[in-house]
């Protein structure tokens, strides 16, 4: 699920389209160049803009629509900025199996939104996940860019604090 | 004399404070003018003690753990830099000598959590190369043939002949081909793959460039998913290493051969799991599965004969190489031979690795190793092979771990990961979360898989509420038929398996 309860459309910042250009110029020698260059613009400028997916189309000469199916497909590439905080609660099977149901309930009701939404304030964002690969010491909860293991509601509200 | 104390880099033992402990470590040796080297290894695989310190003693390597990050002064007080300190619950003697790790045959995990995971001397020096040098005075269909004859099938999940595979793409004409590796992990309980790329990325490297040379190829692509970022940087770290070693490049060990290796991250779909689709989504596409055939063996990426292979076969070739098909068949049982990395994750109490010859018992896993719940309950159920397999109650405990005899029982081995579940659990809403994911995650492409899946959703709640029970579970049978039969990959075609498992094991769940 993306993040799609920010109201309006975000405002690209001035000279973003430049930059897009310019990331997608230096990367459009790799093979299959399109998720890099996603990848990249989203790690430098935050998330991918509507206003960036010409942009890209014309670098790489491929259709506007070829980029936005490419965009909507994958989960990772956000469509508007995150909150300051991105927490993901793993939700599957073997995390279920120590009580992450639980914990997303007790996550969407502490923080006040749901998977795939950000916060009003602006900051949280809480997705789910399936899978960090943490499966022996779950619940797996990601919080920035730190794993963490064994997370327990009360250790979630503890990470939460350290974050805020 | 410096003395070298283990703390691991991997990721699971970072979630529950390697980092922190490391860096104890480093800061009271400091304090204390002690000459120590903090070495940033593997996991051994004993999830359930990380942060599992090791330290190097002329007994060999005694650990601690798990050790928490206050506990790190009392540990250092009581003797741990010289091994000492027999009394404290932590210590736990000679790593190699633990009884969970004595009954392990490791061949393909032989170094992880044993060396420094970007140390080339360490490689080298602990047997690494030896298979590429091997396969390097051999012809490629010789090297083969020598995959084809230690029976290695595809660890990935489906299983099939790795060597017969390697025959199709050496047999094809192309001035270029590739050689792909999926490492997009995506199934639950299962991390066999991060763990090897985070303890050992040189053995993937190794078993890559061996693959390249016996089939042609000059390029290789590792697809690495996003949720595992350590995997990534210390991938693309060791290729680096690599480069500058000549085992990767325009002349790989002097030998003429060429070939380089490249990372990529996928993008957070599960599907890239499926081969096809990761290749799709290699070529900067959509991850939608392509029609088979044509294979990828004759059209993979970009149309090209490419070998697609999972991370633990890759990564298991050196050392059939180095040592032989012979001694590596001469593990295992009927058609599944060598050995498997199966993983212990979910509700147990010992999760972690255990690699072993095929044949050993799904109960000896979960129970002796696995030593049952990490609630303490009886458990209930386990789900093998990831997300799509099957889910078993402790009645088929006895089921060997081998391809034939699970897909006899309806069940999958899979990529070998086990899913621990007590008797709290609700097989229902285990079945109906395994629609609901297959909603979430199907590419789209094939009616079965995109529709089928809400549609069971649908059915599964019907059938809950008792909403004409037995006709809708008539339905639901129907159903699975046709996804198993009609879709177009294994994400439609199995999830039917963990669905009807549950239903079929655990009817009582469902209303009966």
């Amino acid at each position: 699920m993306t993040s799609e309860v920010v109201a309006a459309a975000p405002v690209p910042v001035p000279g973003r389209a430049q930059r897009v250009r310019e990331i997608a110029t230096e990367l459009r020698g790799l093979r299959g160049a399109l998720i890099p260059i996603l990848h990249a613009v989203q790690e430098e400028l935050e998330y991918v803009d509507q206003t960036d997916i010409p942009v890209i189309a014309d670098v790489l000469n491929i259709a506007v629509a070829e980029v936005h199916g490419v965009v909507t497909f994958y989960k990772d590439f956000r469509r508007a900025p995150a909150g300051r905080t991105t927490v993901a609660i793993c939700q599957a099977e073997a995390c279920r199996s120590v009580g992450a149901a639980d914990l997303a309930e007790h996550a969407k009701r502490s923080i006040g939104c749901g998977f795939g939404e950000t916060t009003y304030d602006g900051r949280i964002t809480l997705d789910e996940i399936f899978c960090f690969g943490n499966c022996a010491l779950g619940p797996a909860v990601q919080v920035g860019e730190k794993l963490h293991g064994r997370v327990t509601p009360a250790r979630l509200d503890a990470l939460l604090g350290e974050a805020r | 004399m410096t003395i070298r104390v283990y703390v691991p880099r991997d990721a699971a033992a970072r979630s529950v404070g390697a980092d922190e402990v490391a860096e104890r470590i480093a800061a009271a040796a400091t304090a204390h003018g002690q000459d120590v080297q903090v070495v940033r290894n593997g996991s051994r695989g004993m999830l359930w003690l990380e942060p599992l310190v090791e330290v190097e003693t002329a007994e060999g390597r005694v650990g601690y753990g798990p050790v928490a990050p206050e506990e790190v002064d009392g540990l250092l007080a009581a003797g741990m830099l010289s091994g000492e300190g027999g009394d404290i619950g932590a210590h736990l003697g000679v790593v190699d000598e633990l009884p969970w790790m004595k009954r392990q045959q490791r061949l393909t995990f032989a170094r992880v959590g044993v060396t420094d995971p970007l140390s080339a001397e360490e490689y080298t020096s602990y047997g690494g190369m030896r298979g590429l040098r091997e396969a390097l005075a051999r012809t490629p269909a010789e090297v083969v043939e020598t995959v084809v004859d230690s029976g290695l099938r595809g660890r990935g999940g489906a299983g099939f002949p790795t060597g017969i595979k390697w025959r199709t793409v050496l047999g094809a004409e192309s001035d270029l081909k590739f050689v792909c590796c999926n490492a997009d992990e995506g199934d639950s309980g299962t991390f066999a793959d991060r763990m090897l790329i985070e303890g050992d990325p040189f053995t993937l490297i190794e078993g890559m460039t061996i693959a390249a040379y016996a089939v042609g190829a000059s390029e290789g692509y590792v697809y690495l998913r996003s949720e595992y970022p350590d995997a990534v940087a210390t991938l693309r770290a060791a290729i680096e290493i690599a480069r500058s070693k000549g085992w990767l490049g325009a002349d790989v060990l002097g030998s003429g051969l060429a070939f380089d290796l490249h990372v990529r991250v996928g993008a957070g779909a599960y599907i890239c799991g499926e081969e096809t689709s990761m290749l799709e989504s290699l070529e900067g596409k959509r991850g939608q599965v392509r029609a088979k055939p044509p294979i990828p063996a004759l059209e993979g990426l970009f149309g090209r004969p490419t070998v697609v292979n999972n991370v633990l076969s890759l990564a298991t070739v050196p050392v059939i190489l180095a040592e032989d098909a012979e001694a590596y068949a001469a593990y295992g049982t009927g058609r599944s031979l060598g050995t498997s990395v199966f993983q212990l994750g979910g509700n147990v109490a010992r999760g972690g690795i255990v690699e072993t010859a095929f044949g050993i018992t799904l109960g000896e896993l979960v129970n002796d190793f696995g030593g049952g719940t990490s609630s303490g309950r009886p458990v209930r159920a386990v789900q093998v092979g990831g997300p799509l397999g099957a889910y078993l109650p402790v009645e088929q405990f006895d089921l060997p771990m081998d391809y034939e005899a699970f897909a006899a029982a309806g069940a999958m081995v899979g990529h070998g990961g086990i899913v621990v579940f007590d008797e709290t659990v609700d097989m229902a809403s285990m079945a109906r979360f395994a629609f609901e994911f297959c909603a979430a995650e199907s590419c789209g492409k094939c009616t079965p898989c995109r529709v089928g899946a809400v549609r069971g959703v649908e059915t599964i709640d019907r059938i809950v509420a008792g909403e004409d029970r037995k006709k809708n579970l008539v339905l639901l049978d129907d159903l699975c038929e046709l996804m198993t039969d009609g879709s177009l990959c294994a994400m439609g075609g199995l999830t039917p398996m963990p669905v009807q498992s549950a239903v079929r094991h655990f009817g009582k769940d469902f209303g009966a």
